[in-house]
């Protein structure tokens, strides 16, 4: 099946990128295809490589990274969400003067378009949110 | 899903619900919501918005938001027709628990009983909440 996957919560405040992860990891583990990850509303920050838990507490922005290196996903953050919030690549840093980014490995910034085609693309799409 | 796909111009078009449950203030789950909906308005599918919970104070007349400091987005929700999307789904309970009625709304919707609109979101293709 192909899913399309959408995140609205950021990290370790909500459980919602937790599961997702597991939803993801879980069914491409089973052959499932996922079409995209797309970051919303707090979930940008789930794309922050700046987060730093406690060394015995999960790495959940890592996680993604892995997990999307590995099975080489499509890991998208709203653009309008990500500037409301910091969350930068080099491109959208320089384009707003700013000193510096922060997105981690394997994210891109793109537009909402980027969710409804995933509704259009997908067979299912998912939602993991508060 | 796919018998209830319609092909045109050689693209799918699918059913899209959103369902707005949040206070348009607040969080910033009911502006970023619509975000969404106007972009979603861009690729010709057939786009219904449903309102239930607290997600009703969205449409209620007289927003003022000046005392907080925020933006009264509630004139896009007048705007939506101009974007082709008419099919706003009112719950009744919803309204009642909170002592609104139609015309407290501003914009014409379809009151509905928590069936019709359980029986409404079967229907659709994709269903994103906010």
């Amino acid at each position: 099946m192909k899913i399309g996957v959408l995140v609205s919560e950021g990290p370790y405040t909500h459980q919602a990128s937790d599961s997702a992860y597991n939803f993801v990891k879980a069914a491409l583990e089973k052959g499932h295809e996922i079409y995209r990850v797309f970051f919303y509303h707090d979930g940008v920050n789930n794309a922050t490589r700046f987060t730093e838990p406690p060394r015995d507490d999960r790495n959940i922005v890592n996680r993604w990274s892995e997990l999307g290196k590995q099975y080489n996903l499509d890991m998208v953050v709203c653009i309008a969400a990500a500037q409301r919030r910091g969350i930068m690549d080099e491109n959208e840093a320089k384009r707003q003067g700013k000193s510096g980014d922060n997105i981690a490995e394997g994210f891109r910034i793109s537009g909402l378009g980027q969710l409804v085609e995933a509704g259009i693309q997908c067979d299912r799409l998912v939602t993991f949110g508060d | 899903m796919t018998d209830e796909m319609d092909m045109e111009e050689g693209g799918v078009i699918k059913k899209f619900m959103f369902v707005n449950r949040k206070a348009p203030y607040g969080t910033i789950y009911a502006l970023e919501g619509l975000e969404v909906v106007l972009i979603s308005a861009a690729f010709e599918q057939d786009v219904s918005m449903a309102f239930i919970d607290d997600g009703v104070y969205e449409l209620a007349k007289g927003q003022d938001t000046k005392a907080i400091g925020q933006k009264n987005f509630s004139p896009t929700y007048r705007a939506l027709e101009g974007y082709d999307i008419e099919k706003l789904y009112v719950d009744q309970k919803s309204l009642d628990e909170r002592g609104l009625t139609e015309a407290d709304l501003l914009v014409d919707v379809q009151v509905m009983d928590s069936a019709e609109l359980a029986a409404m979101m079967a229907e659709q293709d994709v269903l994103i909440s906010f």
